[in-house]
């Protein structure tokens, strides 16, 4: 995805997706290593993906961000849309250490875990926000629109898969694998976006709703 | 419950997405026009039909495959698995639904045929620069 940004001269606009991406490589290069030194199960293992995952999940989050300002630009909205998002990132991270306080072992993994979990599905609440904001304010750049669906399909899978898997812990070795075809979505996704989409592309973003407006 | 309100909205949400999503690709490929050759080989005459999609489809396998279409074709191929649902389902009781469903099958099987033709046009230079070599 960075290379087809690159190559389609789009890196610097959306400087943040890209470095999320970029660094979402770096941390499977880690996890790999880390999983064919000490193994899948091994406690190292557990707590890098657990930590690199946060970590991620909060780029993305950011990134999103940058997908707002793109969107409310004309506005010169972009001092108000980052300080919502702070403000948003702190009030997700106390709820997190509210629900976490009471269990006292591994205070911290728990936190880290948790607070993944909730940024997927505040994270999907967002990208509904924008995307109801695309059509009421008739965005029409077709590689922007392209770019907040299928970060709403990413985060709505993330959200969806954490939520079954607190509902039904058993199903967990079915759901856990999942997460793996899951985040190929993402990168592929915005690849199309930027390699076939050229940025000056329009659509009607009123016809791509499911109930017509 | 918690967890159980939610996997409801995500649900929801991933449906909307994801309908609107394949919505953008379909919407982006029907300003391409199909060449005749094309046409002729997916059997478009007129216009493009839901029947067609599985046929379409077996020619793009035939071609070289090119990764960045994959994601486009694929999410496609699911849309168009799900509108085979709600057309066997729901929309045998709401014939606007009906109407509606046939229409969008038949913009998959119109994104099928561009990505053939894009594919078909990819295989050509990959042989003429075999042949320049």
């Amino acid at each position: 995805m960075v290379v087809c940004a690159l190559k389609k001269r789009a890196f610097r606009r959306y400087l943040l997706l890209n470095l999320y991406m970029a660094t979402a490589v770096v941390s499977e290069l880690g996890r790999f290593k880390i999983l064919a030194e000490y193994g899948f199960s091994s406690r190292q293992y557990q707590y890098f993906y657990y930590y690199s995952d946060a970590i991620l999940t909060i780029f993305l989050y950011f990134a999103l961000s940058t997908l707002y300002a793109h969107v409310f630009s004309e506005m010169n909205a972009e001092r108000y849309v980052k300080m919502g998002t702070l403000l948003l990132l702190a009030g997700t991270a106390l709820f997190t250490y509210a629900v976490v306080e009471q269990s006292t072992a591994k205070l911290v993994t728990h936190f880290v875990v948790e607070l993944s979990q909730n940024l997927y599905f505040v994270g999907l609440v967002l990208t509904y926000v924008l995307w109801a904001a695309i059509l009421k304010l008739r965005e029409t750049r077709t590689r922007l629109i392209q770019l907040v669906l299928s970060l709403g399909v990413y985060f709505s899978l993330f959200a969806a898969n954490y939520a079954i898997r607190n509902l039904y812990p058993p199903l967990s070795s079915v759901f856990v694998p999942l997460v793996q075809v899951f985040g190929l979505f993402l990168p592929l996704a915005w690849a199309y976006a930027f390699w076939r989409l050229p940025e000056d592309a329009r659509l009607v973003p009123a016809r791509l709703a499911v109930i017509p407006r | 419950m918690m967890a159980a309100f939610i996997l409801i909205c995500s649900v929801y949400l991933l449906l909307t997405f994801f309908v609107s999503y394949c919505r953008s690709l379909l919407a982006a490929s029907v300003k391409h026009a199909l060449s005749a050759e094309v046409q002729d080989v997916a059997g478009i005459k007129n216009s493009a039909s839901g029947e067609d999609f599985a046929r379409v489809v077996q020619l793009l396998q035939l071609c070289p495959d090119r990764p960045e279409d994959r994601s486009g074709i694929q999410a496609i191929g699911a849309y168009f698995n799900l509108l085979g649902f709600v057309r066997s389902t729901i929309a045998r009781v709401i014939p606007t639904l009906r109407t509606w469903t046939e229409r969008e099958r038949g913009q998959c099987t119109y994104f099928a045929a561009v990505t053939l033709e894009r594919r078909i046009a990819f295989s050509r230079d990959m042989f003429a620069q075999q042949l320049e070599s």
